[in-house]
């Protein structure tokens, strides 16, 4: 069985790498998001401090002389806000819900509560702004007011580290995933290695190696290689039986119709009554038939069992024609059919002898069954152009309308109606050619009489 | 009746707010078309050179010059930001301010050090230092102070020579004389030990650099503190009247900064008036006219000396701050 005979879905490790990868990115995006969100909250977190210093610096200025306010707002009030970007500054201060000074138009925040320092961002004069504000209490001779300062300032730089941040945090993010990528590719390759290993020496293995897999595997393939064990277990149980029935059954079957036969030929030789004779006849044409076919189902149940187990050994298929044309000649003498061989030297082929042996016989039995008597049969084995061995004979041929089908079980021709056979012999040699690679091929010659070529 | 007296305020208000012009100038291009408005605090006489070597760059643009005192310049320009293309002003802190309040258009691809420019917006492009200018005469027979202890040590020891005779600016009345006297009282103490001498002194108080300079070269004075040295060196004139003095204690050097209106409808020509002033090309200009100090030629050691640009110069222009620091400066200059 060839691999594109097997229903594929998906790959297990691609989707160990997928899922890997879609971990990954998923954990990679969200740590951007996350880092890049607290790089955020630092920066500001940052500018605030700087503006809440600023601030207090204006408010620590603020005194009360002769009931009235003065705030000598210091230098480094505003210039410690620059920055990078040149950010713009706001500011206003109040005394409670009066002006005092800056831009009267920058609003404090409503809920903001005396004592703590008010942090917001917000917008102000169509620039989005962080602002810082916080108030002192001052108190003189017989007075007591409020001082509130409040300065704004633009994000332009904060943005500006942020998107250098983000750009950081992603090229980082990037590199990660690259490696993390190549990691889960490593992971799925190690994790399916052992698969890998299985099915590598389940195929390395020979044709009649079914013993259990014996090397060490993962727990997770245990239930996988135990089944698999199992399996090859039956299976080999399954063959041995096949193959000790059809030994048994050869025997147990060929040796009571043999007695039997004989039985009915000594009975005939008894019985004078013509129509007595007849009967016994008829019957002794039927056990022929019935001794035929047992055989050569046997025979075809024997050919289809070795044929899977490619045992194959070099023979040479000159000494294997030679061994049955002897055996057969008394036969073919009996026919008064003569027997040529036209051979090589050798011609040596793998395959498995019992089986060549079987293709051969049924090529010249058929030979002999279908020619007339005091006729040649010419055999001819060659290794040039390819490996094949030819029978022809002298007798009626092919029918040609029936060549294409007498190869299947149980076909026999029309010429065929007065011999014995099951139509299983060309079956048996077409079988024979496929276990060993092989073609057979049937055709007529032109002076009359057919010829069956099997070719290696 | 309630609209009526809006309408008496508004009317009395746009009276109020329309401004005096120092000088108002048209330069126009070979080939004048489309035309920029400026609107300066620097004298056309000084500033018309650079104007000139532009327009022979740039003959398709011609320039309309309006001149007013810095202060004027911010509050005109403040009220009506859509009339003019170019701000130019010696005043820092209200240039960075009107930056800062939005005015401006960012101008980018021009490489300048931190220190001169501010938000892409406001340029410094000269350099020119708060310098003593003494009259020759006066100084026969004394050293010439070199710093402002030394000026201190001259006025203490001759009260009698100098009783009236020395003139500064009028800090509520010059954006410029402010900037410089704020920056003083920044960097230490010895500008009010100054302040008090020179105000026990009968001190004259200036609105500008030209008539003190003026009243300088007629021995009116016979030494001015913190005079733009580079008007003084324009009035060639004088010049072998007056010497020029950094003080070499600390100096205090101012830009003239320039920026583009966001309200301006040719942003393009204005900005590129605005790389002229920023590049070293206008040095160039012919003839022996005199121009401003460029701050492309500027020493290292002057740049150093520079009143950066950044927020810091608002601080000034704190209402509270300001009341707080001329109340001082009055109490020390005006006795
Ligand atoms: N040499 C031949 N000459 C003519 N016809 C033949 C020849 N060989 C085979 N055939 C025809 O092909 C048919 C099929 O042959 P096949 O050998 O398969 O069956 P069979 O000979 O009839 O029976 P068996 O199984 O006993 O051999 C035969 O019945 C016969 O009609
Ligand atoms: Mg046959």
């Amino acid at each position: 069985m060839s691999t594109s005979d097997v229903n594929v879905y998906g790959s297990l490790r691609n989707r160990l790498v997928m899922t890997l990868i879609g971990g990954v990115a998923m954990l990679t995006l969200l740590s951007y998001f996350v880092i890049r969100n607290y790089a955020a909250h630092i920066a500001v977190q940052s500018q605030d401090s700087i503006l809440r210093a600023s601030v207090t610096s204006i408010l620590d200025a603020a005194a009360l002389r002769d009931g009235s306010v003065e705030i000598d707002i210091p230098y480094a009030a505003f210039s410690m806000l620059g920055t990078t970007t040149d950010d713009r500054v706001f500011y206003v201060i109040y005394q409670d819900d009066l002006v005092l000074s800056g831009y009267e138009d920058l609003s404090l925040p409503k809920d903001r509560s005396v004592t703590e320092t008010a942090y917001r961002s917000t917008i102000y004069r169509d620039v989005a702004v962080r602002q810082v504000s916080a108030s002192r209490t001052l108190i003189g001779a017989d007075q007591r007011t409020i001082i509130t300062a409040s300065i704004a300032q633009t994000q332009d730089s904060l943005d500006d580290a942020l998107d250098e941040i983000s750009e950081n945090i992603a090229i980082y993010g990037i590199g990660f995933f690259c490696l993390a990528v190549l990691l889960s590719i490593w992971v799925s390759s190690a994790t399916i290695a052992p698969l890998k290993r299985l099915a590598d020496s389940v195929a390395r293995r020979g044709p009649q190696d079914l013993s259990p897999v014996a090397k060490p595997v993962p727990t997770e393939m245990v239930p996988l290689v135990s089944s698999l064990n199992h399996f090859m277990e039956r299976l080999e149980r399954s063959l041995k039986q096949s193959e000790e029935f059809i030994a048994e059954a050869a025997h147990r079957v060929r040796t009571p119709i043999a007695t039997v036969r004989s039985h009915a030929e000594m009975t005939l030789q008894r019985v004078d009554k013509e129509e007595n004779r007849q009967a016994l006849r008829s019957m002794i044409r039927a056990i022929d038939e019935t001794s035929r076919a047992a055989g050569q189902l046997l025979d075809h149940a024997m050919i289809s069992f070795r044929a899977d187990q490619h045992d194959y050994v070099s023979i040479d298929l000159v000494e294997i024609t030679e061994d049955i044309v002897m055996r057969l000649r008394p036969v073919a003498e009996m026919k008064d059919v003569t027997i040529q061989l036209n051979t090589d030297a050798e011609v040596i082929l793998l395959g498995d002898s019992i089986l060549i042996q079987n293709a051969v016989r049924n090529l010249i039995d058929n030979a002999l069954k279908y020619s007339p008597s005091d006729s040649v049969i010419t055999i001819e084995v060659r290794k040039q152009p390819v490996t094949f061995i030819a029978v022809q004979d002298q007798g009626p041929g092919f029918q040609t309308h029936e060549m294409a089908s007498l190869t299947d079980r149980f076909t026999r021709g029309e010429n065929a109606s007065g011999t014995i056979g099951s139509g299983l012999g060309l079956t048996i040699v077409r079988d024979v050619a496929k276990a060993h690679d092989g073609a057979v091929e049937l055709s007529n010659n032109p002076s009359g009489g057919a010829c069956v070529t099997l070719s290696f | 009746m309630r609209y009526l007296i809006l309408l008496i305020i508004s009317l009395f208000a746009s009276h109020a707010n329309s401004i005096e012009w120092e000088d108002k100038q048209l330069f126009e291009g070979a080939i004048g078309s489309q035309t920029i408005s400026v609107i300066s605090s620097t004298d056309t006489a000084i500033f018309a050179p650079i104007i000139t070597s532009f327009l022979t760059i740039n003959p398709e643009l011609n320039i309309n010059y309006y001149v007013a005192s810095s202060a004027d310049v911010y509050e005109e320009f403040q009220r009506n930001p859509q009339d003019y293309d170019v701000v130019i002003s010696s005043a820092m802190d209200l240039q960075l301010k009107l930056v800062n309040d939005g005015f401006s258009a960012r101008i980018e691809g021009i490489s300048y050090p931190d220190w001169a420019q501010w938000r892409e917006s406001l340029f410094g492009f000269t350099m020119e230092p708060a310098s003593i200018v003494i009259n020759k005469k006066a100084f026969e027979t004394l050293k010439v102070p070199r710093s402002r202890q030394e000026m201190i040590r001259v006025l203490r020891t001759n009260p009698e020579l100098f009783r009236g005779k020395i003139g500064s600016y009028d800090v509520r009345q010059s954006g410029l004389g402010y900037l410089f006297a704020t920056q003083d009282a920044r960097a230490s103490e010895t500008y009010w030990r100054l302040m008090e001498i020179m105000g026990s002194l009968e001190t004259r108080l200036y609105c500008c650099s030209g008539s003190m300079i003026e009243d300088l070269s007629n021995n009116t004075i016979s030494i001015a503190y913190n005079v733009l040295g580079s008007y003084a060196q324009a009035r060639t004139d004088i010049a072998d009247k007056i010497e020029i003095i950094l003080p070499s204690d600390f100096p205090n050097t101012m830009m003239r900064t320039a920026m583009v209106s966001k309200h301006s409808l040719s942003i393009r020509s204005s900005a590129s008036f605005l790389r002229f002033l920023t590049s070293s090309e206008w040095t160039k200009a012919e003839g022996d006219s005199y121009h401003l100090p460029p701050l492309q030629a500027a020493s290292q050691n002057e740049q150093r000396s520079a009143i950066a640009l950044e927020p810091g110069l608002m601080i000034f222009l704190d209402k509270l701050k300001r009341k707080t620091f001329i109340k001082e400066w009055e109490n020390a200059l005006i006795q």
